[in-house]
């Protein structure tokens, strides 16, 4: 009785500003400018399927290098000695403590054609090269923003890991290898799919990035959307449709995700 | 230990951190055998153990496993497995892939996986669990999974750390029998590490007993209990009322300012000497000038006897009986020459054997005596 009232503001919180607004977005993507229902901006969706898979495959790519990045990393500090994790944590979250948009104008400013690496390629008598303004350049973005959403959950999830069920695993017979493939990774699952999940996720719907790395001709799924509702093409209906797709899109992909997490039950792991 | 080694230490020294886990440390474990390693906590019996599964290298010292050295062998190189104090269950398998997993690693066929993960889950009656998740087992069920898994593995020797220490008392009477009789059924060497004396003494062939990283005594449970080598083994193993004495000569003994007739032998002449008299071998009788004559200040149930605690002079002895003996009464302590066993004088002489700290909220002259030590 008592966890039920306690409960109650947040299910105030969650009807205001999570199902109030969830709802909004389906009657938009279902009515004209006119308020009346129709099926027109859905079927609209349609042709701007190529910014839709754009926007995946970057968005997985990003996600799939975090991954092979973060993962060792991850490994490596949680082996490390309990004060020196704290540090080293410590330093995965540093840069998250600078805003958003100042980081990825700082990577503007290495990547341009006349930027810092490029005069420092210069510098070294080796030919410049084009990075802005290139989809490389918009994955660059994402990893390094998004590479901590990563490392925490796998970090958190494999301090978790108790060292005698490794030491069991060897003594059974397991090498080193072994002992990874078939113990601390299966174990780790459930980090792997809540890193994978919040990377991916804002990675798919991201818009800043795309406009500042990646120029005008890599547009992504969310610059579609903000020109719907704050840009030119001021159209919130069909914003509505393609915030609503791009939803359904990802719930799948986090759906064939899941799959993978055998113990779904498990601790640790985020429930999309 | 008549058999051929299996497992041997030799001059093993280990130390954490500057601190002395192990010392000057020479163990040797025969094929087949039900060997105890038993001390309290800290006394290097886990280590011993984590040596000889490789998880631990001693800082000098040889370990051997049938005659070949194996210092620098990996744990997963060594025919050798543990069971773990917290089972250590892989969380992510069921039931039937913990078992399986060792002989997996081994890259049996699956055929073969499956008959011999039958037949130890069959050992250990869990039959029914194959597919269960490990995590919704009782301590007990995990407890046996862990054990089907090593032994699934067909060891040599089998490690066993504290296995039983979480599991309730009723339980792990049940357990100890079930694990004696795989052993005797298996024909494994079984190595267990536990701070139960009641546990060692009823399973074992061979006692180890331990402290402060050294081997206090090595035997059968019933020397380690009737012969004590010094007052550690005899206080560890049991109650034991523990007396400075002096070997008067061959067979006598002066201890509580009387000769006894005794059953030792091989001391020099007065030589100060530890004598020890086990509660339950004290007859009372009726007080008079032929025995130790004391009061009696403390009785308590214990279900099956009465443990009595009796001030002789001052020297507060134990005594299990069945017979009822009210407090402040006076008796008489009647001791059979074999009942008493003569030990030499150790670094553990006078630190236990007095049971004067015994409930003393119950003695009234122990409160002011407390008093005046502050």
């Amino acid at each position: 009785m008592k966890a039920k009232s306690a409960s109650f503001p947040y299910l105030v919180w969650m009807a205001v500003f999570i199902i109030v607004p969830t709802a909004l977005v389906v009657i938009f993507a279902f009515t004209d400018r006119s308020g009346k229902f129709t099926l027109m901006n859905l079927e609209e969706v349609g042709q701007y399927s190529n910014v839709f898979l754009r926007s995946i495959w970057l968005g997985a790519i990003a996600t799939a290098v975090c991954l092979i990045l973060g993962y060792p990393l991850a490994y490596l500090i949680a082996k490390t000695r309990a004060r020196q994790q704290n540090v080293l944590i410590l330093l995965v979250m540093l840069p998250m403590w600078m805003n958003f948009l100042l980081r990825t104008y700082a990577w503007m400013t290495l990547l341009e054609d006349s930027g810092l690496i490029n005069r420092a390629l210069e510098g070294l008598g080796l030919p410049a090269m084009h990075m802005i303004n290139t989809q490389g350049a918009v994955v660059l973005g994402m990893v390094y923003n998004y590479i901590p959403y990563m490392i925490l959950p796998l970090y958190s999830i494999l301090t978790k890991i108790d060292g005698s069920v490794i030491e069991a695993a060897e003594d059974l017979g397991a090498n080193a290898r072994t002992v990874f493939f078939r113990v601390t990774m299966p174990m780790s699952m459930p980090g792997i799919i809540s890193g994978v999940t919040m990377v991916f996720v804002p990675a798919v719907s991201t818009f800043i990035i795309s406009k500042m790395l990646g120029g005008g001709g890599n547009l992504l799924v969310g610059d579609l959307i903000d020109m719907q509702f704050l840009g030119s093409a001021y159209n919130p209906n069909l914003g509505s449709a393609i915030s609503l797709v791009l939803m359904v899109l990802i719930l799948i992909c986090m759906g064939i995700m899941n799959q993978f997490d055998e113990n779904g039950a498990m601790e640790g792991g985020v429930m999309v | 230990m008549g058999e051929p080694a299996i497992v041997s230490l030799q001059d093993i020294a280990v130390s954490f951190d500057g601190e002395i886990v192990l010392k000057d440390f020479n163990l040797s474990i025969g094929d087949g055998e039900f060997v105890t390693l038993l001390g309290p906590s800290g006394c290097g019996k886990t280590t011993t153990l984590r040596i000889i599964g490789g998880f631990v290298r001693p800082d000098s010292g040889n370990v051997f496993f049938n005659g070949k050295k194996i210092n620098e062998l990996p744990p997963h190189k060594r025919e050798v497995n543990t069971i773990f104090q917290k089972y250590a269950l892989f969380p992510h398998l069921n039931v039937y892939d913990n078992v399986a997993f060792g002989m997996r690693i081994h890259k049996k066929s699956e055929s073969e996986v499956r008959a011999t993960v039958h037949e130890m889950l069959g050992m250990v009656n869990l039959g029914r669990f194959e597919h269960r998740n490990v995590n919704l087992l009782s301590g007990g069920q995990q407890q046996r999974v862990a054990i089907a898994r090593a032994l699934a593995n067909n060891p040599k020797v089998l490690l066993l750390d504290e296995p039983f220490g979480a599991l309730d008392l009723k339980l792990r009477k049940d357990m100890q029998v079930e694990l004696k009789k795989i052993q005797k059924q298996t024909g494994i060497t079984f190595l267990f590490v536990t701070h139960d004396q009641e546990e060692a003494l009823s399973m074992s062939d061979t006692v180890v007993v331990m402290d402060k990283g050294a081997i206090q005594q090595i035997g059968t449970p019933q020397d380690i209990y009737n012969e004590p080598k010094n007052a550690f083994v005899a206080e560890f193993i049991g109650e034991s009322n523990i007396l400075d004495g002096i070997m008067r000569e061959d067979f006598l003994v002066e201890f509580a300012g009387r000769n006894f007739r005794c059953v030792d032998k091989g001391f020099t002449h007065n030589e100060p000497v530890d004598v020890v008299i086990r509660p339950e071998d004290i007859d009372i009788v009726p007080p008079d000038e032929n025995h130790l004559t004391g009061v009696v200040t403390d009785t308590n149930f214990k279900g099956v006897y009465f443990e009595i605690i009796v001030d002789v002079q001052g020297f507060k002895w134990m005594i299990q009986t069945t017979d009822y003996e009210k407090v402040g009464a006076k008796i008489g302590l009647a001791i059979q020459p074999d009942e008493i066993h003569i030990m030499h004088k150790s670094e553990y002489s006078g630190s236990f054997g007095d049971y004067s700290s015994f409930s003393d909220e119950m003695d009234p002259d122990a409160l002011p005596k407390e008093k005046e030590d502050v």
